[in-house]
């Protein structure tokens, strides 16, 4: 296996009572790349994502099996300190959720569960987090203003400066830009090509060509199965599947 | 997490865990001393007479015009509610429907009707009852239950009637029916086993009541006959067979108060195997 | 087939549904009218303060102080609440967040048949058991002389009546939190605990205050249970081991004797008028503070 490996995955199985929502995933996630996995809606995409940190356990009826190793270590078996483990990785979803707090408690909050108290330390990376996220020179004025009332857009971009000031060494995105306009979209995509050199990136979307301006790697998924994947060059350029150029071809979407 | 956190979340655990078999130990204390208390001083001869001379200092007799009087009580309230209400709540639903704020100044009415203490309708309507020069009887007790119940009749069969989808209504219309079929037939049609929900839960709202009926039902030993003669109520006999300082008619206070549960439980069961719970209020985040 | 043709039908329905309607929507100002029509009576020769202030309460010497009874149903209603906040609290969290989606089906009936039970039963309940437990147990324990009816066996009473009514609105509160609020604070690596104090309980503040506001104004015109443990003493209780007597009780208690005396049965009617406005405004002020969050 190539040792720039971030994230093995082998042998996940996901059932949710009698279904099977992923069989047998067998993927490897390079470090510092972005990696795409791609298909169409209900193909357990955000189930895979979830597996990846753990937010699985929330759903009792969702047996998982398998393995899956972070950095050498296998996270499904890990029982204590889940939530260190989930701090390895910044999430960002579908539809942004900020907390019910201020703009920069946000960042704070997410900042004092990393053990950072210092106010001026935290004053510092506040402001850090939001310039990585391309929001500070926006909002800096609003800071103590809900986060509520930015628009979904900024929200979003709040939720990634968030989920960056756990100081992860992964970032997982649901979906991130499907509630956006296209401004904020590209917004978002030109962060995560920015970001690319300190983290390693999973992004879930069905948005082919989103995939094809910013993906380094491509996992195409389709109803629980794992059809293909590899660089974007082969995975684009020349798809081995049938089912993978069918999708390329927008024959089903 | 630190050991301090732990600890803190372990308490809190317990304190809910603590709360909530509380509340099911207190269901469960109240179900049992109605029902050991109850049941100890049931009998037929109460299921199936009327008070005799004497029966509040420990004579014979029953409860029978209550429990007649009672039933007769809440169903001529629930079916007057429910010929109010229906159209109120079909109203909202087919004709308003393009019009949110006016909707919502009604249901907002509604709720603050429904949170009006029952008393206050006992006393409104027994001035109403003085006004029009009325006795107490069954049908001033039946017009002010009908307006206690109402907002419940209402707000609840709204709430099922707001679920019957655009499409339906679209179809209709296209159909060549016009609002007020749609309203009578499709939308009751399609939402009848919520309809029957929120009549059965305000039939068990009317027969609980006292506060309501103290002023405008009145009392009697005899069975009820008559819309304009007093009506005896369950709880009200309960509530005057417990202020008797004669043992033997507390006990019957007690069988009287099963009788009471034991119906409120049926409608209850019933209303449950017919479909969804109903939800007062809803909040949207 | 029919009587009428469909126009006429339709005419029918539609004047039936407009009559309904309007009856429902002027309930609220009707009641209020009706009942301070009833009450000008009495508003006529004494002041607002003096009828709400005055602790004297003698109909039949002309002297109608709503003092004592105003007290009473603060005490009965705020000492009721602090029992019953906590616990439905505490209550819709665990059934929420952390049992299965099974144990809220053994907890929804639970909470029906609460809700069910008539007011004259819980009175009776609480003579059955709460009375007798208080003057026999908890008084001499605390070393204080109590009957059992008392403040303290009303709001226990009461406490109960309303915790499936706060309840339900509790976890109907706590179950519209969308699921990804939850997931986001867990991911940035707090505790489930740490979720539901920093984030939950914030995001639901406003709909826990008002489920509190609405159980309030509910427990302040609750009658009958109230009426039968409270002891119905017209003197300012001076613990919760003392009698006292509500708003609510003091109108249920004289309806029959009121007749004689005009100004009694407008004073039984100005308390029911106050009972009423204290309902409106509860509910009234509630509404908008939902509203008002919402939107922002």
């Amino acid at each position: 296996m190539d040792d720039k490996s971030k994230i093995e995955i082998r042998d996940l199985n996901v059932f949710a009572g009698k279904t099977q929502i992923l069989k047998n995933i067998n993927i490897d996630i390079p470090k510092n790349k972005i990696t795409v996995i791609l298909g169409p809606s209900g193909c357990g995409k955000t189930t895979l994502l979830k597996c990846l940190n753990r937010l699985t356990d929330l759903y009792p009826e969702l047996k998982v099996s398998g393995q899956i190793m972070i950095d050498g270590n296998n996270i499904l078996a890990a029982k204590e300190d889940i939530y260190k483990l989930r701090q390895q990785m910044g999430l960002l979803s579908q539809r942004p959720y900020p907390l019910p707090m201020t703009i920069y408690n946000n960042i704070s909050y997410a900042l004092k569960l990393r053990g950072i108290k210092n106010r001026r330390e935290t004053h510092k990376l506040v402001m850090h987090y939001l310039e990585q996220a391309n929001l500070w020179d926006e909002i800096k004025n609003r800071l103590r203003e809900p986060a509520s009332r930015l628009s979904i857009g900024q929200q979003q971009r709040l939720c990634l400066a968030r989920g960056l000031a756990v100081n992860p060494e992964i970032i997982l995105a649901d979906e991130p830009t499907s509630a956006l306009d296209p401004i904020s979209s590209q917004f978002i995509e030109e962060t995560f090509v920015r970001l690319k050199t300190d983290y390693t990136i999973v992004l879930v979307t069905h948005v082919l060509r989103q995939a094809k301006r910013i993906a380094d790697n491509v996992v195409f998924m389709y109803l629980g199965d794992v059809i293909e994947q590899g660089s974007a060059e082969e995975v684009f350029g020349n798809p081995k599947m049938e089912k993978t150029r069918f999708y390329l071809s927008g024959t089903f979407n | 997490m630190t050991r301090g956190q732990k600890i803190e979340e372990k308490f809190f655990k317990a304190l809910m865990i603590l709360a909530t078999y509380f509340i099911l130990a207190i269901l469960a204390i109240i179900i049992y001393s109605i029902f050991e208390k109850g049941l100890r001083s049931i009998s037929w001869e109460m299921l199936t007479q009327v008070p005799q001379g004497g029966y509040y200092y420990g004579k014979g007799g029953g409860i029978l015009n209550a429990i007649l009087g009672s039933l007769a009580l809440a169903a001529g309230a629930t079916l007057l509610a429910f010929i109010i209400g229906l159209p109120v709540a079909l109203y909202i639903n087919v004709f308003l429907i393009r019009h949110k704020k006016v909707i919502n100044v009604i249901r907002f009415l509604l709720d603050l009707v429904w949170g009006i203490p029952s008393i206050v309708y006992g006393a409104f309507g027994f001035s109403l009852m003085i006004f029009f020069g009325l006795q107490t009887s069954l049908l001033a007790g039946i017009l002010t239950v009908t307006l206690f119940v109402l907002p419940i009749m209402i707000r609840s069969m709204d709430e099922i009637l707001r679920t019957v989808p655009i499409g339906l209504q679209e179809a209709a219309y296209s159909l060549g029916s016009n609002k007020s079929e749609i309203a009578f037939k499709v939308f009751t049609r399609q939402s009848i086993s919520g309809i029957i929900t929120a009549v059965l839960l305000s039939f068990g709202r009317a027969i609980g009541d006292a506060a309501a009926v103290l002023f405008t039902a009145g009392y009697t030993d005899h069975m009820p006959n008559g819309l304009l003669e007093p009506v005896a109520t369950l709880p009200l006999s309960i509530f005057f067979q417990l202020s008797s300082p004669v043992p033997e008619v507390q006990n019957r206070a007690y069988a009287s108060a099963l009788v009471l549960t034991l119906i409120i439980l049926i409608v209850s069961l019933f209303s449950r195997g017919l479909g969804k719970r109903y939800h007062k209020t809803k909040i949207n985040f | 087939m029919y009587l009428l043709n469909r126009k006429q039908r339709h005419v029918v329905n539609y004047t039936w549904m407009i009559i309904s309607l309007l009856l429902v929507a002027f309930l609220p100002f009707l009641l209020f009218i009706g009942l301070y029509f009833k009450s000008v009576l009495l508003l006529h020769d004494y002041s607002l303060f003096d009828l709400i202030f005055s602790k004297s309460w003698k109909p039949a010497s002309g002297q109608f102080g709503f003092y004592p009874f105003i007290v009473g149903s603060v005490w009965v209603t705020l000492v009721s609440m602090l029992i019953s906040a906590p616990i439905c609290l505490l209550t819709a969290i665990y059934v929420t967040q952390y049992t299965r989606k099974n144990f809220l089906r053994i907890m929804h009936p639970a909470i029906d048949i609460l809700a069910g039970i008539p007011s004259v039963v819980y009175g009776l309940w609480g003579i059955l058991v709460i009375v007798p437990f208080i003057s026999r147990y908890l008084g001499p324990w605390l070393d204080v002389k109590t009957m059992g009816y008392s403040i303290l066996a009303a709001s226990f009473v009461l406490s109960i009546m309303i915790i499936p009514f706060i309840l339900n609105i509790l976890i109907e509160i706590f179950k519209a939190i969308p699921m990804e609020l939850k997931e986001a604070a867990l991911s940035l690596g707090a505790t489930q605990w740490q979720t539901i104090k920093h984030v939950l309980l914030k995001k639901a503040l406003p709909g826990i205050i008002a489920a509190f506001g609405f159980g309030l104004a509910r427990a302040f015109g609750e009658t009958m249970a109230v009426l039968m443990v409270v002891g119905n003493v017209v003197k300012l209780p001076k613990s919760l081991f003392d009698p006292g007597y509500t708003l609510p009780a003091l109108i249920a208690n004289n309806y029959g004797e009121m007749l004689s005396i005009p100004k009694y049965d407008s004073a039984l009617m100005f308390a029911a008028l106050l009972l009423l406005a204290v309902s409106l405004f509860f509910n009234l002020v509630m509404h908008f503070f939902i509203v008002r969050y919402n939107k922002f």
